[in-house]
């Protein structure tokens, strides 16, 4: 009993840890900002690695799981009774609300931040890093605040999702033999409540946030070898979805309920 | 001049400095010696303000590091170069970009003139086909010299290296050796190499300091290492069969 609490107790004491750590490590960021025209061009460079980089790989998933969402929808209302806009609807209300904020913010914790992870990380175990700080470089600054500029354009990411998803379910209604385009266009305009396109950018922008720091956290703080980077970015990956997650039910708490 | 008194570092219940004192001059190459865990490595880093000492201080030419304000430290670092072990280029820029980034970060020349300067400082080692180059595509001893580039291209006060040596064929270290040896004569700057290197020792150690568990166990120059009787010093430098008879012959040559 006693090892189970220790072992309980340090495995808490770790989380704590480095709970207050990656907060440090957000109010670093901001501090000792790098001359402007270098950090001009890290922002576009994380630009192009983060955001135009990740437009292929969302574009495909959204056309493709927009499609998917509609079939599976219309493939459940067998009723003659439930009208066929009911698809449209169905397949707008899933990927605004979640689809594209949430699903594509976990595929993104993959792609974005697995690279973020690995290329602070292989700086740090070549001592990249190390040249900053001695060069009088808050590391921090020059390496995680463009990513966080960065991905201040993640709506933008988002917004092609939801406009690629729907279309998807366009063509899958369309060639699929599932219903009329125009019964699928009455659908996604029925009962349209502005405010949810507000609060899936508002998941956006917090996402973003997270899919900036949290794998900036773990490939800034690692120590080791080329393992520990496979490592680290492994682990970041995990904990970027797991905040995200639980970010997303306590939004979506916060803002619809 | 670097003049460092009695620091000391421990790391949680590791002792790993234990009160080093010591002087590095102006226009003089220094090498801190000693076996691995000696704690040559936390003692170049605490002399680059990466590691805060727990007592004693450093001073660079009179400024005492640690009283130093934020911008009197930045304006200090921008007087340091440093040669990592492994290089430490940037893998996301060209070696022209590298040499050049001390300049963009320090400076407000504009980009003829740090390209002129960056070009000057790539001759200097020797490199004038590389610029283009990502640091990937060139060779241990190519990026041994980008890096030496790049640590002198803002006229540096301090020149530090951290095993400059490490991994060259035994031709290449000579030559990156000499040229740490000329630039610090030309600029007159303050070098401290930390080095397992005996060639290094032997070829441009005008000081060397040997560090021993944490303690400074010896100090002297190339000449005086021959001729030193401190046991701890003798079993290091003199290690292998090749150095004991160099030792050998040239104290029989000096009788």
């Amino acid at each position: 009993m006693y090892f189970f609490t220790l072992a309980v107790t340090n495995f808490t004491m770790q989380y704590l840890h480095n709970i207050g750590a990656y907060f440090l490590m957000i109010a670093e960021m901001f501090r000792k900002p790098t001359k402007w025209s270098v950090m001009r061009t890290l922002i576009l460079k994380d630009v192009d690695d983060l955001i135009i980089g990740s437009l292929g790989i969302v574009a495909f998933i959204s056309f493709f799981v927009g499609g998917v969402v509609t079939i599976q929808t219309a493939l459940n209302i067998s009723n003659p009774l439930i009208p066929k806009y009911l698809i449209g609807f169905a397949t707008r209300q899933s990927i605004v609300l979640e689809f594209a904020p949430t699903f594509i913010s976990i595929i993104m914790a993959g792609k974005v931040g697995s690279f973020i992870t690995s290329s602070i990380g292989t700086m740090r175990v070549t001592e990249q890093i190390d040249a900053l700080e001695v060069m009088g470089v808050n590391a921090l600054n020059y390496l995680v605040f463009p990513k966080f500029i960065a991905l201040m354009l993640y709506p933008f990411v988002i917004s092609i999702a939801m406009f690629l998803g729907i279309l998807g379910g366009l063509i899958a209604v369309k060639f699929g033999g599932f219903g009329t385009v125009e019964d699928y266009i009455l659908g996604i305009q029925t009962d349209f409540t502005p405010f949810h396109i507000t609060y899936a950018f508002i998941k956006t922008f917090v996402f973003a946030f997270i899919l900036a720091t949290i794998p900036s956290f773990y490939g800034f703080y690692m120590k080791g070898g080329a393992l520990e980077v496979g490592k680290a970015s492994t682990t970041s990956f995990v904990w970027t979805s797991v905040v995200i997650i639980l970010l997303n039910y306590i939004l979506t708490q916060l803002l619809l309920s | 001049m670097i003049d460092v008194k009695n620091i000391q570092k421990s790391f949680g219940d590791a002792h790993i400095l234990k009160g080093i004192s010591t002087t590095f001059e102006k226009g003089k190459t220094s090498l801190v010696i000693g076996q691995s865990g000696s704690g040559k490595t936390v003692f170049l880093k605490c002399l680059l303000g990466l590691f805060s000492p727990e007592q004693g201080s450093i001073s660079y030419d009179g400024k005492i590091y640690s009283e130093l304000t934020d911008a009197q430290k930045r304006n200090l670092r921008s007087e340091i170069g440093m040669v990592f072990q492994g290089s430490a280029l940037f893998d996301s820029m060209t070696i022209m970009e590298n040499v050049m980034f001390p300049l963009r970060l320090f400076t407000k020349q504009n980009k003829s003139e740090m390209e002129d300067r960056a070009d000057f400082v790539l001759k200097r080692v020797n490199l004038e086909d590389a610029h283009h180059k990502m640091p990937s595509e060139a060779s241990g001893g190519m990026q041994k010299r980008v890096a030496i580039a790049r640590a002198i291209v803002n006229n540096p006060k301090y020149l530090f290296c951290d095993e400059p040596n490490s991994g060259l064929d035994p031709k290449t270290a000579i030559v990156i050796d000499n040229l740490i040896q000329e630039i610090t004569d030309e600029y007159n700057i303050t070098t401290v190499i930390n080095s397992h290197d005996m060639n290094s020792v032997m070829e441009i150690g005008e000081k060397i300091v040997f560090l021993k568990d944490g303690l400074k166990a010896w100090e002297g120059s190339k000449e005086t290492i021959f001729k030193t009787d401190n046991e701890v010093v003798t079993n290091f430098v003199y290690s292998s069969n090749l150095f004991k008879k160099v030792r050998k012959m040239y104290l029989n040559e000096n009788e």
